[in-house]
């Protein structure tokens, strides 16, 4: 898959998940701030994009991610590998 | 027939007993909790409800976060602080932390062997003393949000509730060590797919699951059930003890009451993972 079609899928399943509108999100944006999530809704993110994508996705990988396209990048690299 | 408020909730209906767990944030074992859990215990060994005997237990959480995050870190980090400032002993902390968890290792093994299906049916945080809670229990449910996972090496020690050798109990050494050695969660698909979890349910349809489980269980005859169990569930007693001694040994290390401390004063959205090392190597003794 590529990584804009990842990086779609991503933005899209954000926006279901959370109830924003999918035209509000763009990449580059700060994932906690643009759909105004905590630590818990972060964790259920993080499953919902495993279920999504069907790969593993270790937090450590991303610790220090904040973007949407930080977020695409991980499950670019975890798909390939897939 | 059912208890008031509390940290945990109490019903008893038709021979199941369900132990909701009622404490903000998220069910964190301290003191408080753990003489909570020490009641479940006593229904556990006694295997009777108020004279009335208990066919099945199943244990859930009231709380939106999850099931159990773990150990009240707060807690352990602020008496261990005063223990110091006052000037006690390493010995008499070690002493301190060993009395409160030798009376958790006694909770857990009575949830453990308990003539009795128990079933913890779990969602959002299952984290450290959370997971090893479930990990007691006979059967796993778990819904879509569930994440496992062990933190303790963050804060320099192992777990200590009984976690690994349990962990062991379901699955290869492999996994064990992936997630004790990184910390890391594992979201409930995986732990289904590991073996670890039984059923795997959508938001908010675990609690009907386990419910059904346990009218299930209420059909067979309850010595075949507790034959059965004792065969299939052995309590790694050995392990248990060597658990509890590696954890005494390292709650003494310095590492651990400045990750404690760490971990307190933390707004990392994902505390429970290490921060970078420069974050706080920097400032150990």
């Amino acid at each position: 898959m590529k990584h804009e079609a990842i990086t779609e899928r991503l933005l899209e399943l954000a926006a279901r998940r959370f109830g924003c509108s999918r035209e509000l999100l763009r990449p580059e944006q700060d994932f906690f701030e643009a759909l105004d999530i905590d630590s818990v809704e972060a964790m259920r993110l993080l499953s919902a994009l495993e279920s999504e994508f069907g790969v593993e996705i270790p937090d450590y990988e991303v610790q220090d991610v904040r973007t949407f396209a930080g977020l695409a990048e991980v499950i670019s690299r975890r798909v390939k590998h897939a | 027939m059912a208890e008031g408020k509390a940290l945990i909730n109490l019903e008893f209906k038709e021979g199941v007993l369900e132990v909701q767990l009622a404490k903000e944030p998220c069910n964190e074992i301290g003191r408080s909790m753990l003489e909570a859990l020490e009641k479940v215990a006593s229904f556990c060994e006694r295997g009777t409800f108020e004279r009335h005997p208990i066919r099945a237990m199943i244990t859930h959480s009231l709380v939106e976060r999850g099931f159990c995050a773990g150990a009240d870190l707060r807690e352990l980090y602020a008496e261990n602080a005063q223990a110091i400032a006052q000037g006690v002993s390493e010995k008499e902390r070690q002493a301190e932390v060993g009395r409160f968890l030798r009376r958790i290792h006694a909770v857990m093994n009575a949830i453990d062997q308990a003539p009795f299906l128990t079933i913890a049916m779990v969602h959002g945080f299952v984290f450290g003393g959370g997971f090893e809670l479930a990990l007691a229990h006979d059967i796993i449910v778990a819904e879509r949000s569930a994440r496992f996972a062990f933190p303790e090496l963050r804060l320099g020690l192992v777990p200590g509730f009984g976690g690994i050798p349990r962990l062991l109990r379901e699955v290869g050494n492999a996994i064990v060590r992936d997630l004790v050695f990184t910390g890391r969660s594992i979201g409930a698909e995986r732990a289904h797919a590991l073996g670890l979890v039984a059923h795997l349910a959508n938001e908010k349809e675990g609690l009907a699951i386990a419910r059904r489980m346990a009218e299930q269980a209420l059909r067979f005859d309850g010595g075949a059930f507790q034959a059965a169990k004792r065969f299939i569930k052995e309590v790694p007693e050995a392990m248990l003890a060597k658990e509890q001694e590696i954890f005494l040994e390292r709650f003494i290390t310095p590492w651990v009451q400045k990750a404690l401390e760490h971990f307190v004063h933390s707004e990392d959205p994902m505390p429970y993972l290490p921060p970078p090392p420069q974050a706080f190597k920097e400032s150990l003794p």
